[in-house]
């Protein structure tokens, strides 16, 4: 897994994707989408040239937020539902570092709905990448927050009859400032939007479909399904919500890209050592 | 998704190979690791065998190139989302077998030989297109090995994905 290329030596600025995996080796189902960001978030790192030093990967609960382990950055794999907390109070505390905060559909829009909104409005310079398979895989099939609301299975007979969470338009109204679709299946084109995602001032949310083969088998069929948006980035909301109005869920390719300037802890950059906070804030 | 761009030179030409290559190489070993993490030993071997075939032939680029270092990564550009020998991660089963496995590689190998024609077929310096056709060759070559080692290969008896303990149990 870790040849290089061409046998020449890894010097630091020529690491290939696979330097930036870890020797741990993913335990998810043979097919599950999440491979495919692993890949392709290999391939982002590579592309920029960043130091694995100088990136940290933070996760929540779930299949897909096991992923800190098999990078070979620094990561943490936090609570459910609460990686964006993490992740903003990291990127807060050592602004140097390119963070990267990851999970599901669950861990992100239910149990961490709440941080995303403000996540969003907040616009904290980091990355946050949500691998959606419309389910609670580790637990076995639960619908989630973007189940479709007729699919019906021994956990959800009949279907659970509940209007599908949307993402992009809760991103978009909150504040995100860099929003993009990618897909598993594509993994050289979701490594791109990860790059620009990265690459872009703010809060950037990169909604991933990533099909669960374990409990959504017929999602297999998504690769037929999604298709390369024809149109350019906005940075125009008004504009980006009108295409949110006709987006089908598999239009992939980066949606909104936001001038807003990311947040910056206010006051003298002394009160940001913890002596100092103490200092000041510890009874 | 996107278009190929057709190579000016051999040099170009012999990267997108290379690349298609080092892409194939790289996912088998990665399907090894993680069938083998599944407990499923032939398949993953069989993976990781795939994986060093496919890195004898990117190094065998490289050594015929005289490349010392990867090709600009920037000249790759697949019509389709990965390279015509890159086997989807979707397409594994965990009970999988490795007839399986070896129809996926002859898939690839397919892909290949239709890769390489259609660089033969478009307009290319006629320098291009013999390198093309060479390596239409090649894989057409790879095609007929792979044939040969699946008639080694049982085929799959029906129910071979019945798992008398299921995963997606749910009552």
């Amino acid at each position: 897994m870790n040849e290089v290329a061409c046998n020449a030596a890894p010097a630091p600025a020529m690491r290939g994707p696979n330097d930036y995996k870890s020797d741990v080796k993913p335990v998810w189902c043979p097919g599950c989408g999440d491979f495919g960001v692993v890949n392709a978030l290999a391939k982002a790192m590579a592309k920029m040239a960043l130091e694995p030093k100088d990136v940290a990967v933070v996760s929540g609960i779930g299949c897909s937020s096991r992923i800190p382990a098999y990078m070979a950055s620094y990561g943490f794999h936090g609570v459910h539902g609460r990686a964006l907390a993490a992740g903003t109070g990291l990127k807060v505390a050592r602004p140097d570092l390119t963070v990267i905060v990851t999970g599901g559909d669950g861990d992100g829009y239910s149990i961490g709905g709440n941080h995303f909104l403000h996540a969003c409005r907040r616009n904290v310079d980091m990355t946050y990448i949500v691998m959606d398979n419309r389910v609670y895989g580790m637990t076995k099939g639960q619908p989630s927050p973007t189940t479709e609301p007729d699919w019906d299975s021994k956990l959800s007979p009949d279907g659970t009859g509940l209007r599908e969470f949307q993402p992009l338009v809760i991103a978009l109204t909150s504040g995100a400032n860099f929003i993009a679709r990618g897909f598993t299946g594509d993994p050289n084109g979701l490594a791109e939007i990860i790059e620009q995602a990265v690459r872009h001032p703010g809060f950037s949310f990169v909604e991933v479909l990533s099909p669960c083969v374990t409990f959504r088998p017929e999602q297999k069929e998504w690769k037929k399904i999604v298709k390369a948006d024809a149109l350019k980035p906005t940075a125009d909301m008004t504009r980006a919500a009108r295409r949110l109005l006709r987006d089908t869920g598999f239009e992939l390719g980066v949606l909104y890209a936001g001038e807003r300037p990311p947040y910056a802890p206010r006051g003298p950059r002394a009160l940001r050592t913890p002596s100092e906070l103490e200092a000041r804030f510890a009874l | 998704m996107k278009k190929t761009k057709l190579p000016r030179t051999v040099e170009e030409f012999m990267a997108y190979a290379w690349a298609m290559e080092v892409e194939a190489s790289d996912r088998y070993a990665e399907l090894a690791d993680l069938m083998g993490t599944h407990h499923n030993r032939e398949v993953a071997d069989l993976f990781a065998k795939l994986a060093r075939i496919e890195g004898k032939h990117r190094d065998q680029i490289a050594a015929q190139m005289g490349w010392t270092k990867a090709p600009d990564a920037a000249v790759f550009r697949w019509e389709t989302p990965e390279g015509p020998e890159t086997t989807d991660y979707g397409d594994l089963h965990y009970l999988m077998q490795p007839w399986h496995a070896l129809k996926l590689a002859e898939h690839n190998e397919r892909r290949a030989v239709e890769f390489f024609e259609r660089f033969a077929a478009a307009r290319v310096p006629a320098d291009v297109r013999a390198a093309a056709l060479e390596m239409a060759g090649e894989e057409r070559e790879h095609v007929r090995l792979i044939g040969e080692w699946l008639a080694k290969v049982p085929p799959p008896e029906p129910g071979w994905d019945e798992d008398m303990d299921p995963p997606a149990v749910a009552d």
